[in-house]
This record gives structure tokens, C-alpha cells and sequence, in this order.
């Protein structure tokens, strides 16, 4: 192991300041785009999530639906699909979307987006349905309409509950962001790969991208470790 | 014991000549599948192309029984170095970069490289300034990606794809304004196609590198004296300018 960093650390061949600002860029490309598909997921995902929890057969067969094809699918295929089928759709050169549509950043973004708005959305599904009858049933006996009770004591409870299966969504989402590179996007991966195609080193190129991504995911599960403390203070058995 | 010792000795002589003069009689050769006309599949699957007929008639030529491995570029030299084969018989140029890590025969072919752009397009390849602010298409990792990042990419947005074919439908898909990639490649698969009738050659072509070479591992320098020989000899009799004319108008010849 010893060797092995000594030797990426000697080989300055490979790791000059080019190739490390490279790696930067790639840094803060990764974390923009899943930053970006993160919180429009989240968006997506929570009126998603009453729609699917919702007693209305029609209404939750539907969402049903929408996340079935998402996780029941692979995301690089979903990227392959939206990335080279937009290209196809009669006159969109000539429409106003195309500036958008033809930077590979947005249909990237837009497979991320659905597709980890697919698996939050049964994430909070699953912790809506899972409230305790006792808190619904209170919440009825002050009176609560149905909308306020979703609100006030149903999201804000489950939420907090789905807070773990969460970050590893999030966590997830890093990780399959590498595919970005495939389609010119130069993040993280994309940044491994050219240096890989440089120096014909792939040993060196992908393991130093590893550690980065490592480090960020170190950062994720500390951040929310410290969230689930602050947020699951009332789940803690008391000592 | 001392008798023991020499003949242990001698028996270890042996051996390592044994494997300094190693026969071949089967010699893998990797593709990097499709690249046309040079190694493509035909409609019953089988691979053809300019190279795998060429790689055929040396073969026959070395007296060895050639099995061709299919295997994507950018993984081709590791690919080599980890013996998953014995040689890259791949369209692959010759360069100091990759000479550090392989060892090359002499050339085989070489050809131009092209620039392929819109009907439209007003770009011209020998002056930088005419590619502002486009975007340029190359092969992650080929001399065309070294090339145009050397020579645009401060006034262009150099765009890296892993295959010819992602290149080729972004080209297609209008993503892309200006394709660098080998001439004859860019012709079959921007120009002679459906779409093909939109685009253009823009300028003029240029020479880069030194030519194709078969790469084999550094230790196999007889495999590649075998194929130098053998080379010689179909460049000699004919036999290349049969296949050279079975693909081509021109002679890519080297």
C-alpha cells in the first residue's frame, strides 16, 4: 500500500498541475451535476410520493408506474436513450430548446433527476405509509383537515424517518454520476479517463479519482450522521 | 552433487533459451471492432475489413494460426500488456507515447486525417481562428485527440468520446460542428451514409504520426521480426495492393 502511494506520489509524470487542476474540474463538475439532480429529485419526489402513498388507485398506479420504468431499467441506458433520442425529435435543431438540449450537461442532468426522483420517491413512500395510526388518528382529533395533518405531522415525521435510506441514495447518486463521462461530460471519471488515455495509465488515473470520490463520500455519511442526531433525537433510546 | 548442479543448470539453459525461441503457432491478434472499412462485422457477423484481410495474408505468410480478439480501444495496451493477446493488429499509429509501453513493427499503412464538418460550414483546419468557440469531436486518446487539443483547443471546446461511433452520431445528432478522425474512417461513416449528404470534408487533410504498426509486448521483439519479414514480403508480391484495392481508390500504402 505504501509502495503503491509512494509510487503515484514519485511518478510526476503523470500527476503534474495540469492533470491535478484536470481532476479539480472534474471535482466540481461531479459535484454540481449530482448536487443539481439531488435537489430537483427532491423536489420531484416529495408531491411524488403523496401522489404514490395516495388511496386514489389511478393516481398511484400511475406514479407506480413512472418509478417502475425508472428503477426497473438501467440509468446508463436511460442516459443513452435521453442523451442521443432528443437529437432525434423532428425540428428540435431549429426549436429554442436546442442551445439547452445540446450541451450534454442537461440531458445528463435530466436522466439523473428522474431517475433518482424514481427511487426517492418510493423512499418516502415507503416512510409515508409506514406512520403510526396513533399520530393520523391524533391529528384527526384536533380537528386537522387531511392536507394540514400531511403537512404538519405525516411529511415532517416520515421524512425524518426515510433520512437514511436517503443518504444512501445519495451516496448512489455520486457513484453513478462516472457514467457522465460517456457522454463528453469531463467530471470526476471523465477527468480519470483522459488522463488514462494520455499516459496509458489507467492504474494511476482511476485509483487517485477512487480516493476523491472516497474523501466525498466520507464527507456524505459524516454530514449525515450528524443530520440523523439532530433530526432522530426523539428515536434515541434513552441511556 | 556438483553433476546434479550442472545439469540442473544446463537444464535451466535450456529452458530459457526454449523460451527466447518461442515457436508461434497461434498468435492473438486484437481488434478494436467497428472501425471501417478497416475491421468491421458483415451482416452474418463475421469480421472483415481492410486490416483483417491484411492481418490474414501475413499470418499465412508468418505460417501461424491467427485468432482475432475483439477489444474496445481505450483498454487495447493494458489488454496487451496483460497477455489477453499477442499483438494489436488495430489501426494503431505509432507514436513515442505508446512506443514507452509496446513494441512497434514497421509501418503498415498510413493514412491522412480528415476534418468533417456541416455543409454550412465556413471552417477552415489550417487556420485556428475559423473554429472559435465550436466544438470539436475527436476520439479520446487517438493522435486526432492529441492534434486538435494541441492545435484548437484554446479557441474550441474539445469534445472526448470513447468510440468512433458515439463521435459520428453526435456529428449526425448536430452536437458537434467539426469532426477530426482518420480520413478514410470519416468518409465511410459521416460522408457515405442516410445523413451523409449535409456534410463535408472541411480543408485540407493532414499527416500525422508515423504510420500503423502492428504493437506487441516489448519481450516478443521476434514476433515482430516475423511480422516485419512477413509485411515485407505481401508489400513485395502484390498481395497487399490486392487488398489495398478491394477497400480503397487510393493506395494507403507505407
Amino acid at each position: 500500500m505504501y509502495e503503491t502511494i509512494e509510487n503515484l506520489l514519485a511518478n510526476n509524470d503523470i500527476f503534474t498541475l495540469t492533470t491535478v487542476l484536470g481532476y479539480w474540474d472534474g471535482l466540481v463538475m461531479t459535484v454540481q451535476l449530482v448536487f443539481l439532480s439531488l435537489i430537483l429529485g427532491l423536489i420531484l419526489a416529495v408531491p411524488l410520493a403523496i401522489l404514490r402513498a395516495s388511496d386514489n388507485v389511478l393516481v398511484s398506479r400511475s406514479v407506480w408506474l413512472f418509478t417502475y420504468v425508472f428503477r426497473g431499467t438501467p440509468l446508463l441506458i436511460q442516459l443513452y436513450i435521453i442523451y442521443y433520442g432528443v437529437t432525434y425529435i423532428e425540428g428540435i435543431q431549429e426549436s429554442m430548446f436546442w442551445p439547452i438540449v445540446r450541451e450534454a450537461f442537461y440531458p445528463c442532468l435530466l436522466a439523473f433527476v428522474l431517475n433518482t426522483a424514481a427511487y426517492t420517491t418510493e423512499i418516502f413512500r415507503g416512510a409515508i405509509v409506514a406512520t403510526p395510526r396513533g399520530e393520523i388518528e391524533a391529528a384527526k382529533a384536533y380537528g386537522m383537515s387531511d392536507a394540514k395533518a400531511m403537512t404538519r405531522i405525516i411529511l415532517p415525521s416520515a421524512l425524518r424517518r426515510a433520512l437514511p435510506a436517503y443518504s444512501n441514495e445519495v451516496i448512489f447518486m455520486l457513484h453513478a454520476s462516472s457514467i457522465a463521462s460517456i457522454v463528453t461530460i469531463i467530471d470526476l471519471t471523465g477527468a480519470a479517463r483522459d488522463v488514462y488515455a494520455k499516459y496509458y495509465a489507467p492504474f494511476e488515473a482511476f485509483t487517485f479519482a477512487a480516493l476523491i470520490y472516497l474523501c466525498v463520500t466520507f464527507l456524505l455519511v459524516f454530514g449525515f450522521k450528524q443530520w440523523e442526531k439532530r433530526w432522530h433525537r426523539h428515536l434515541r433510546p434513552l441511556s | 552433487m556438483k553433476k546434479t548442479l550442472v545439469a540442473m543448470i544446463g537444464a535451466i539453459a535450456l529452458s530459457t533459451t526454449a523460451v527466447e525461441a518461442k515457436d508461434w503457432e497461434v498468435v492473438r491478434l486484437a481488434v478494436d471492432v467497428p472501425y471501417e472499412p478497416f475491421e468491421y462485422k458483415a451482416p452474418d457477423g463475421s469480421l472483415t475489413g481492410f486490416e483483417i484481410d491484411l492481418g490474414n495474408a501475413v499470418c499465412e505468410e508468418m505460417k501461424v494460426k491467427c485468432e482475432w480478439v475483439i477489444q474496445a480501444w481505450d483498454g487495447i495496451i493494458p489488454g496487451l500488456l496483460a497477455r489477453k493477446y499477442d499483438a494489436i493488429f488495430s489501426s494503431m499509429s505509432i507514436n513515442e507515447e505508446r512506443a514507452k509501453k509496446v513494441l512497434f513493427s514497421e509501418a503498415y499503412y498510413n493514412t491522412p486525417t480528415g476534418f468533417f464538418g456541416p455543409q454550412a460550414s465556413a471552417v477552415d483546419p489550417a487556420k485556428p481562428d475559423t473554429l472559435k468557440g465550436l466544438r470539436v469531436g475527436v476520439q479520446r486518446g487517438t493522435i486526432q485527440d492529441t492534434y486538435a487539443t494541441d492545435n484548437y483547443s484554446k479557441v474550441a471546446d474539445i469534445k472526448r468520446y470513447t468510440t468512433g461511433d458515439d463521435l459520428v452520431v453526435d456529428l449526425h445528432g448536430g452536437r458537434l460542428d467539426v469532426v477530426v478522425i482518420d480520413f478514410p474512417v470519416g468518409v465511410s461513416t459521416i460522408l457515405e451514409v442516410e445523413k451523409g449528404a449535409e456534410f463535408k470534408v472541411l480543408g485540407d487533410n493532414v499527416q500525422l504520426g508515423e504510420g500503423v504498426g502492428v504493437a506487441a509486448r516489448k519481450r516478443d521483439g521476434q514476433l515482430i521480426e516475423m511480422f516485419n519479414k512477413a509485411l515485407a514480403t505481401v508489400k513485395a508480391n502484390g498481395t497487399y495492393d490486392k487488398i489495398n484495392d478491394k477497400y480503397f481508390e487510393y493506395s494507403i500504402k507505407k
